[in-house]
C-alpha cells in the first residue's frame, strides 16, 4: 500500500545536476558582472575628477550590474525548467504513429511514462517496444538539445544584461536608486507569495472538485446520507457506483469536535481564568509555559496517544459497566483532540480576559461583589463575544485536525451521534482516499479534492467569523 | 427604618456564608481545570516513556555457533563472494538444535529458531568475512534476540497471561528462562535504533533513514521560509504602503495560519507533483509545502520583531543619509535577528512535528535507505512514527514510543533555543 514510485527519480538527480551547472554559471556570471561594474566606475569617476562626481557609490554600479545579468537570465531559467517536460512531451507524442495517438489522454499519459522511465533506465528494456524504444531516443536526443540550449541561452541573456548595465555606466547614473528599486520589487514579490498561495490552494482545490462535480451530482454529494466511495474496477461489477454522501462525514467531524471541545473549553477557560485572577504572579509564570508544552506537542504523538492508551482504556471502562464501546469510539479521538486544544484556548481566553479594563473589575470589587461573583457577572459577561471569537477559532482547528482523527477514528461512515461508535472524519477521509497508489482522475481521489475544499471553506468562514468578534470586542474597549 | 436596616444586614450576613462557599467552589473549580491540565500532560509524557524506555536496550542471546562448512555450503578456501552467499541461517539453526537437543516436533523447531533475529545471519556473514579461519571452529557468539524474545526478556510478558493470546509460548519462555539462568542473555544499548533504516523487523528497525529525510525536508523549508518570510516582514513592516493590494496580503497572510495543515497537502499533490511533476515522496517537495505552511508564522513573529526596534535607531541611520534600504538591511534587521531567529525555529519546531501534508504528496513509503539528497524518495521522523503506530507487531509499539521521544526531545532542544534567544533579545 505505501510502496513508494520508483519512476524518475534517478531522472531528477540527472536534471538537478544540470540545473546546478547553469545556476552555478549565472552566479559566477554575476559576480563578474558586479567586478566589471564596480571596476568601470570606479575608472569613470577617476577621469571624470574622482569618486565623488558619481552619484552612487561603486559597489551600487556593481550590484546594478549583477542584477541586470542576474534577474532576467534567472526568469528565463525557471521558466525553461517549468516548459521543458511538457514541451518535449507534445513533440515526442506527436511523432508516434497514428494508432498510439488515437489513445486515451490518461493511456497516453501512461505509454509516455514508459517512454520515459526506459529513456531514464528505469524500465528494463522487455518492458517497452520498438515504438516506444524509437521514442525514447527523440527524447534522450530532444533532453539533450533542450538542456544544452538552456546552458547557452541563459548563459547569453545573463552576458548581454550584465555588459548592459556595465555600458550604461555614467557618473549621473542613480544605480543606488536603481537597485533599492529592483530589491523594494523583490521583497513585494516575497510577500506576494502568501497571495499565490491561498490562490493555488483555491485554485488546485476548486479545478479537481469541478472535475467531481461533474461526475457526482453537488446535490448528492451536499445532502446524501451513505459515503462508501468503492468505484468499480468492472462496468458491470455488483455495486459499481459508490456513494457519496458527504453528511455522515460532517456529522462524524462535528460529532469529535463537539467531545473536544467539552473537554478544551471548560479546562481551558477555568485554567485562564484562575491563572489571570486568583494566581500569584510566580505560580502563573511556572504554570503556564508547563501547560503550553500540550501545544507543541505534534499531533501524531496525540494520535499515538489515542490510538494505543485512550481508545483501549475507554473500551475497558465502557465494558466493565456494560456498555459497548467501538475500539475507534469518537471519545477516545475527541478526548485527546480537547487535550490538544486545551492551551489553545487558554491563552485566547486569557488575552480576552486581560483585556476587560481594570475600571470594571474594580467597581465591582468595591461594591461588594466577590471575585467569583465579579468573575461571573461582571467580567465574562463583558468577554464573552471575545470568548465565543476564541472558541470559534478552536472548533477551526478542531475541524481540521488530521493525525489524530487518522489514527483513533474509524473508517467506515456511519450516521450516528452516539460517541461510543466509531465515526469518520472529512480529514481521514481525505487521507485514506489519498494514500496509497491511485490514479490521479478517478472519482476516488477527485472527492478528496471536494472534501478538501469544503474544509478550506467551513474553516475559512469560522476564522474569518471569529476574527471578526475578537476585532470588534477588542475596539468596544479600547 | 433602623429596624429595616437591622433586617438588611441580617439578610447579608446570612447570605455571605454561602457567597463565601461559592467562592472557594468556583476556585476550587479553576484549580481543578489547571490540575487537569497537568495530569493530562503528566500521563501523556509517561505514558510515552514507560512504554518507550525500554526500546532503548536490545537483548542478545549467547550461542554456541558450530561454523560446519558443510552447514555453510562453502567449499575450504573459498572466496569472498561464495562466503557472503553462504547459509548463514542454517548455521544459527543447528547451533540452536544442538544446544537444545530436546526439540522434535516441527512446530517446537519453528518456535526455537524465531528466538534469533534475522539480522544475526547478516552479523556471523560479517564475522567470517573478515576471519575466514572461523570455519569449522565453534564459538560462543552473541546474537541478536528476536522482538518476541526480548520482550518476554524485558519482563513485558507474562506467563500468568492466557497462551493463546501471546505471542512467546510457554516452550520458548522455558528456553529463555534455561539461558538466563546460564548467563547467555545479555542486554546492551540499542544501537541499530539510530543507525538502521525501517524494517518489517521491529528489533531491526531504525529511525536513521527517518530522521535524515526529516533533515533534508526542514533544509529545503527553512532555505525557502527564512528569506522569504524575512523579506516578506520586512516589506510589510518598512515599505508597504496604505493600499488594497497590501489589504489583500495581510488578510492573506492571517487566513493562512489558520488554514488546515492538510488541506497544504492537497496543494502540493495538485501543484508541485501533479502539475510541476517534482518527485513523489521527495524531501523537496516535502520542504516546499511545510516553508508555505510556517510562511505565515515567520512573517507574523518577524513583524512583531522589526515592530520592536525603537525609531531612534531608523532616525539616526537616515538622519546620516542611509537610504530607507540601508537603515533597514544595516540597522533595523541586526537589531531585530534574535527576534527573528525566535519566530523561525519555533516555525521549523512546527515543520518538524508535522505530518499530516505530508501523508498526501506520498511520503509514507516505506524506506531503508537513508535519502542521499533532496530528490531521493524520503519518509521523516513524524510520519515514520504514524507508520509504526500502524503496524500490527507489538514490538513496534515501544519503537514508536522511543521515536517519539527522539522527536520531542528535538522539539525541546528547539524550543529552549528560542527561549534563550528571546531572554537574551530581553535583556538587550
Amino acid at each position: 500500500m505505501f510502496a513508494p514510485l520508483p519512476a524518475a527519480h534517478r531522472f531528477f538527480e540527472d536534471s538537478i545536476m544540470q540545473s546546478s551547472t547553469v545556476f552555478l554559471t549565472l552566479l559566477a556570471l554575476c559576480a563578474i558582472s558586479f567586478f566589471v561594474g564596480r571596476h568601470r566606475s570606479r575608472l569613470i569617476g577617476m577621469s571624470a575628477g574622482g569618486l565623488q562626481t558619481l552619484h552612487s557609490l561603486p559597489k551600487h554600479y556593481g550590484y546594478m550590474a549583477a542584477l541586470w545579468a542576474g534577474l532576467p537570465a534567472l526568469f528565463l531559467f525557471v521558466f525553461w525548467m517549468l516548459a521543458e517536460q511538457p514541451f518535449i512531451k507534445n513533440i515526442v507524442i506527436s511523432g508516434l504513429p497514428d494508432d498510439v495517438r488515437a489513445m486515451g489522454s490518461a493511456e497516453l499519459g501512461l505509454y509516455y511514462n514508459q517512454v520515459v522511465s526506459y529513456a531514464n533506465g528505469n524500465v528494463d528494456e522487455a518492458m517497452v517496444n520498438d515504438v516506444q524504444r524509437a521514442a525514447a531516443v527523440s527524447y534522450q536526443n530532444l533532453l539533450g538539445y533542450s538542456r544544452g540550449l538552456k546552458l547557452l541561452l541563459v548563459g547569453a541573456l545573463a552576458l548581454l544584461g550584465g555588459a548592459l548595465a556595465v555600458l550604461k555606466v555614467k557618473p549621473e547614473l542613480r544605480a543606488r536608486n536603481h537597485v533599492e528599486n529592483i530589491f523594494k520589487w523583490i521583497l513585494f514579490t516575497c510577500s506576494f507569495i502568501a497571495v499565490l498561495t491561498t490562490l493555488g490552494i483555491v485554485l488546485s482545490v476548486l479545478f479537481e472538485a469541478i472535475r467531481f462535480f461533474q461526475n457526482i451530482p453537488i446535490a448528492d454529494f451536499l445532502f446524501g446520507l451513505k459515503w462508501s466511495p468503492q468505484m468499480a474496477i468492472r462496468a458491470d461489477q455488483v455495486g459499481a457506483s459508490g456513494s457519496f454522501g458527504f453528511v455522515p462525514l460532517l456529522v462524524g467531524t462535528l460529532l469529535i469536535s463537539f467531545v473536544a471541545m467539552l473537554i478544551a473549553v471548560p479546562v481551558g477557560l477555568m485554567s485562564a481564568i484562575y491563572l489571570s485572577e486568583y494566581a500569584s504572579r510566580r505560580f502563573r509564570s511556572v504554570t503556564k509555559p508547563v501547560l503550553e508544552i500540550l501545544a507543541g506537542v505534534p499531533t501524531v504523538v496525540y494520535g499515538f496517544f489515542a490510538a494505543l492508551t485512550v481508545a483501549p482504556f475507554i473500551r475497558e471502562l465502557g465494558e466493565s459497566i456494560g456498555l459497548t464501546v467501538a475500539s475507534e469510539s469518537a471519545l477516545a479521538a475527541g478526548l485527546v483532540m480537547g487535550i490538544m486544544i486545551i492551551p489553545f484556548v487558554m491563552s485566547l481566553s486569557d488575552d480576552i480576559i486581560n483585556a476587560v479594563p481594570d475600571s470594571m473589575r474594580e467597581a465591582s470589587l468595591g461594591m461588594g461583589a466577590t471575585m467569583s461573583e465579579t468573575i461571573r457577572k461582571v467580567l465574562l459577561p463583558a468577554a464573552l463575544p471575545g470568548i465565543v471569537g476564541g472558541i470559534l477559532l478552536a472548533v477551526s482547528r478542531a475541524i481540521g485536525e488530521t493525525m489524530i482523527v487518522v489514527m483513533a477514528a474509524g473508517l467506515s461512515a456511519k450516521l450516528t451521534i452516539n460517541p461510543l461508535e466509531a465515526v469518520t472524519t472529512i480529514t481521514v477521509q481525505i487521507v485514506t482516499l489519498l494514500v496509497g497508489d491511485q490514479e490521479f482522475d478517478s472519482p476516488k481521489t477527485l472527492a478528496a479534492f471536494a472534501l478538501g475544499l469544503v474544509l478550506f471553506f467551513v474553516t475559512l468562514l469560522l476564522n474569518i467569523v471569529a476574527l471578526y468578534v475578537v476585532r470588534k470586542y477588542r475596539e468596544q474597549y479600547e | 427604618m433602623s429596624k429595616e436596616t437591622f433586617r438588611n444586614t441580617e439578610l447579608i450576613q446570612a447570605s455571605l456564608k454561602k457567597r463565601y462557599a461559592r467562592e472557594k467552589r468556583f476556585q476550587l473549580y479553576g484549580q481543578l481545570a489547571v490540575l487537569a491540565g497537568f495530569a493530562f500532560l503528566f500521563i501523556l509524557l509517561f505514558d510515552i516513556v514507560s512504554k518507550g524506555t525500554p526500546a532503548f536496550t536490545q537483548k542478545y542471546l549467547l550461542v554456541d555457533v558450530h561454523f560446519s562448512a558443510d552447514k555453510l555450503g562453502v567449499a575450504p578456501g573459498a572466496g569472498e563472494e561464495e562466503l557472503s552467499r553462504a547459509n548463514y541461517s542454517g548455521v544459527i539453526k543447528a547451533s540452536l538444535r544442538e544446544m537444545f537437543p530436546d526439540v522434535s516436533s516441527r512446530s517446537d523447531k519453528r518456535r526455537l529458531y524465531r528466538m534469533v533475529s534475522i539480522g544475526a545471519e547478516y552479523d556471523l556473514r560479517d564475522q567470517v568475512l573478515s576471519d575466514p579461519g572461523l570455519i569449522g571452529q565453534r564459538k560462543d557468539v552473541w546474537l541478536l534476540a528476536h522482538s518476541e524474545a526480548a520482550s518476554y526478556l524485558k519482563g513485558q510478558v507474562s506467563r500468568e497471561s492466557p497462551e493463546a493470546e501471546r505471542r512467546v509460548k510457554d516452550v520458548q519462555m522455558d528456553w529463555l528462562d534455561q539461558l538466563r539462568d546460564d548467563g547467555r542473555t545479555r542486554s546492551a544499548f540499542n544501537t541499530l535504533f539510530f543507525l538502521e533504516g525501517d524494517s518489517r523487523e521491529p528489533e531491526l528497525a531504525g529511525i536513521r533513514a527517518a530522521l535524515q529525510g526529516s533533515f533534508f525536508t526542514l533544509l529545503v523549508t527553512f532555505l525557502l521560509a527564512f528569506p522569504v518570510g524575512v523579506f516578506a516582514a520586512v516589506y510589510l513592516e518598512e515599505f508597504a504602503p496604505r493600499n488594497r493590494i497590501t489589504d489583500l496580503i495581510e488578510i492573506n497572510i492571517n487566513n493562512l495560519a489558520a488554514v488546515p495543515s492538510i488541506v497544504f497537502g492537497l496543494l502540493g499533490l495538485a501543484v508541485f507533483i501533479n502539475f510541476f511533476e517534482l518527485p513523489r515522496s521527495a524531501p523537496l517537495v516535502g520542504g516546499i509545502v511545510l516553508s508555505l505552511m510556517t510562511l505565515p508564522t515567520i512573517i507574523i513573529t518577524s513583524r512583531a520583531a522589526i515592530q520592536a526596534v525603537s525609531p531612534s535607531i531608523r532616525e539616526a541611520a537616515l538622519g546620516v543619509g542611509a537610504s530607507k534600504l540601508q537603515t533597514v538591511f544595516h540597522h533595523v534587521l541586526p537589531v531585530a535577528m534574535p527576534g527573528i531567529l525566535t519566530g523561525s525555529i519555533i516555525g521549523m519546531a512546527q515543520a518538524l512535528g508535522e505530518s499530516a501534508p505530508l501523508l498526501m504528496i506520498g511520503m509514507v513509503a516505506f524506506i531503508m535507505d537513508s535519502p542521499a539528497s533532496v530528490t531521493d524518495p524520503a519518509t521523516v521522523l513524524p510520519v515514520q512514527i504514524f507508520l509504526w503506530a500502524d503496524s500490527p507487531e507489538r514490538g513496534f509499539t515501544e519503537k514508536t514510543s522511543a521515536a517519539i521521544m527522539v522527536l520531542m526531545g528535538f522539539l525541546i532542544l528547539m524550543n529552549a533555543l528560542a527561549i534563550y534567544l528571546r531572554k537574551r533579545f530581553e535583556t538587550k
